[in-house]
């Protein structure tokens, strides 16, 4: 009986523990996170130029896409194309990854409009970004609470 | 039987502990999102420029002539 008990008791203290750790934070800093931000990172330095140019934009379900490729050298477009996929594929890997991490798989799609609207909140002035059915470019200075 | 009440009320605590953790945790998955996203696009500007250091480097420039 008190075996039972103190096993009981353990069982309960395990649960209540992941529970507070999950409540704090979500863990983002596994190997496989980190790998997909420092790709991302690299990649950010050339997809900078086309989110100012309105070539490419942010996309309400925390995606990019190709907005309008003429605003883009005929030569650089091919690039351009395999640039958003790449992206997106590390994006998708990113959602699922921040769920699976966190033991709650069925997060992702949460995780997902989660970063939609934090891409979008922090993208500079003059990028675009989906609304409703169209394209918007994102305004000026206070628009954004702190930084 | 005193430990038949605690087991009951451990059975009740159990699956409350459960359910909880069931909830999606909105507030800490936008610190997290934020954090992915400052790295990802190195939006964080003033924090380790500003203690930029004067940098020593330049100590030759002086030219000590004599």
């Amino acid at each position: 009986m008190k075996k039972l008990l103190s096993g009981f008791v353990m069982i309960v203290s395990m649960f209540v523990a992941n529970w507070v750790a999950a409540a704090a934070d979500l863990e983002v800093n596994t190997p496989a996170i980190a790998a997909l931000k420092a790709s991302m990172q690299v990649r950010h330095g050339q997809l900078s130029t086309f989110y100012n140019s309105g070539a490419v934009g942010l996309t309400k379900d925390a995606f990019i896409a190709v907005k309008d490729a003429t605003a883009v050298p005929l030569k650089d477009r091919g690039g351009l194309n395999s640039l958003v996929s790449a992206e997106n594929a590390d994006r998708a890997n990113l959602y699922k990854e921040i769920a699976t991490a966190n033991g709650h798989p069925e997060w992702q799609a949460d995780i997902q409009s989660t970063f939609a609207s934090r891409w979008i909140d922090k993208a500079q002035a003059g990028w675009f970004y989906q609304s409703g059915g169209g394209w918007v470019k994102k305004w000026g200075l206070p628009q954004n609470g702190g930084q | 039987m005193k430990n038949w009440k605690i087991i009951l009320l451990l059975a009740a605590i159990f699956p409350a502990c459960v359910t909880i953790n069931i909830y999606f945790p909105a507030a800490a998955a936008e610190k997290a999102a934020d954090k992915i996203i400052e790295e990802v696009w190195q939006l964080k500007d003033g924090q380790d420029s500003s203690k930029e250091p004067v940098a020593p480097t330049e100590t030759p420039a002086e030219t000590p002539a004599k």
